[in-house]
């Protein structure tokens, strides 16, 4: 199989995987990056709302709070899982797996963990809350000020690294590598 | 290798649906065993697929005529009230948005779960019903139905962020309402739905059908 070469289903025409070169260093480093973009993204309002002077902005966890107050709280269960722990689970655990590997050493846990990245893989869905931000501003526009804030920004820059993360991602070679360290 | 020794292979052998490694069955496809690479158990379809994947679309049904008839929250500005359906809020955007944006949350929250309750449900039933009509295009239609089915969570980021956002008392301030709970259940309901359907089911039917009528289909062909 050739670097970046693809493994199709001859009966069902699926993609089976993808030959990925340098995976556990192209994906380690773009997860890395990630990493810090997450943190500003959640650290720092992403939208301010301003009306008639009173001015109150908002974070990835102080809006989840403030559904959780109304008593929305599965709602507030389902945003928190599909934008803040899904996507921080699927960063931490696989910065926790690739960097034992480019390492060359033993992670304990590094199969659990491993398996933990591919359950949440459809669960993290820090895109679609981009466009989710987008409808908001516009229907707030021709009600008060929008301000867009530092997140917003970092928010803008994590969804093409989480991509291309993705797809440097070869998990059959990962596996491999777990299996051969142990 | 003859249709009849592919067969012996695929009877003997079964892939782990975590780590996608082929594994051994010697003690058959249904004894219980651990995958030597990741420890995920290991079956040779994922387990009773269809029933599962029937229970969570009905749910899924149940739950959307309320998520569409409830509002999912209510706009307070000045003292005045305006409690918003998904679709009443698509059409707000058309009139005072702009239409492009309509247009994807249109898609998103509207025509994407009607589409993937009914795409998901003709699958099931082509299944059950042993259909051989166009595996290669079914198989592409659930890789489909699998993408995009996450898109229609943004009805219920936009609710999160105005609550967020919009809280100024009598003067301006959203509120959550019932159909919220409901839209994101459904969501989620399909998610897990898609997820319980296993596709190979179709070319399990497809051989069962080819191996009763005595004809050899693609599927035990060598390599195409």
């Amino acid at each position: 199989m050739p670097d970046g070469g693809a493994a199709i289903c001859s009966r069902c025409g699926c993609t089976l995987f993808r030959r990925q070169r340098r995976t556990v260093e192209f994906t380690l480093a773009l997860v890395s990056a990630a990493a810090i973009l997450f943190v500003v993204a959640n650290a720092y309002p992403f939208l301010s709302f301003e009306m008639q002077g009173q001015v109150t902005q908002t974070t990835l966890g102080s809006g989840t709070l403030a559904l959780w107050d109304q008593k929305q709280h599965a709602v507030a269960l389902l945003v928190v899982w599909t934008t803040i722990v899904a996507p921080a689970l699927q960063i931490g655990l696989l910065i926790f797996v690739l960097a034992p590997i480019h390492l060359r050493f033993s992670a304990p846990g590094a199969v659990t963990a491993f398996r933990w990245v591919e359950h949440c893989r459809p669960w993290s869905m820090m895109e679609v809350f981009l466009i989710g931000i987008l409808v908001a501003v516009v229907k707030l526009s021709d009600m008060a000020n929008i301000i867009p804030g530092l997140a917003l920004w970092a928010f803008g820059l994590l969804i093409p690294v989480l991509a291309g993360a993705s797809s440097f991602l070869d998990s059959e070679i990962v596996w491999r590598e777990i299996g051969d360290l142990e | 290798m003859t249709a009849a020794a592919l067969g012996r292979l695929r009877r003997a052998h079964a892939q782990c649906h975590t780590c996608s490694l082929v594994v051994a069955t010697p003690n058959g496809p249904d004894a219980p065993l651990r995958c030597p690479r990741c420890r995920a158990s290991i079956h040779r379809r994922k387990p009773n697929s269809l029933a599962r994947t029937w229970a969570l679309l009905l749910a899924a049904i149940i739950c959307y005529v309320p998520a569409n008839l409830y509002p999912v929250m209510e706009v307070t500005t000045l003292g005045r009230s305006q409690a918003d359906t998904i679709l009443s809020g698509v059409i707000y955007l058309y009139v005072h948005g702009t239409w492009p944006l309509a247009v994807i949350v249109f898609i998103a929250s509207v025509v994407v779960p009607i589409l993937k309750i009914i795409t998901l449900a003709s699958l099931a039933l082509s299944v059950e019903r042993s259909s051989q009509w166009r595996p290669r295009d079914r198989a592409r239609l659930y890789r489909i139905v699998e993408a995009v089915g996450r898109w229609s969570m943004v009805d219920v980021y936009v609710v999160t962020i105005l609550v967020a956002l919009v809280h100024l008392g009598s003067l301006a301030s959203v509120e959550a309402r019932l159909g919220a709970v409901f839209f994101g259940t459904v969501v989620v309901l399909t998610i897990l739905a898609a997820e319980s359907f296993d596709p190979r089911l179709i070319w399990d039917r497809l051989e069962d059908g080819s191996k009763a009528s005595g004809v050899q289909h693609e599927g035990d062909r060598d390599g195409e």
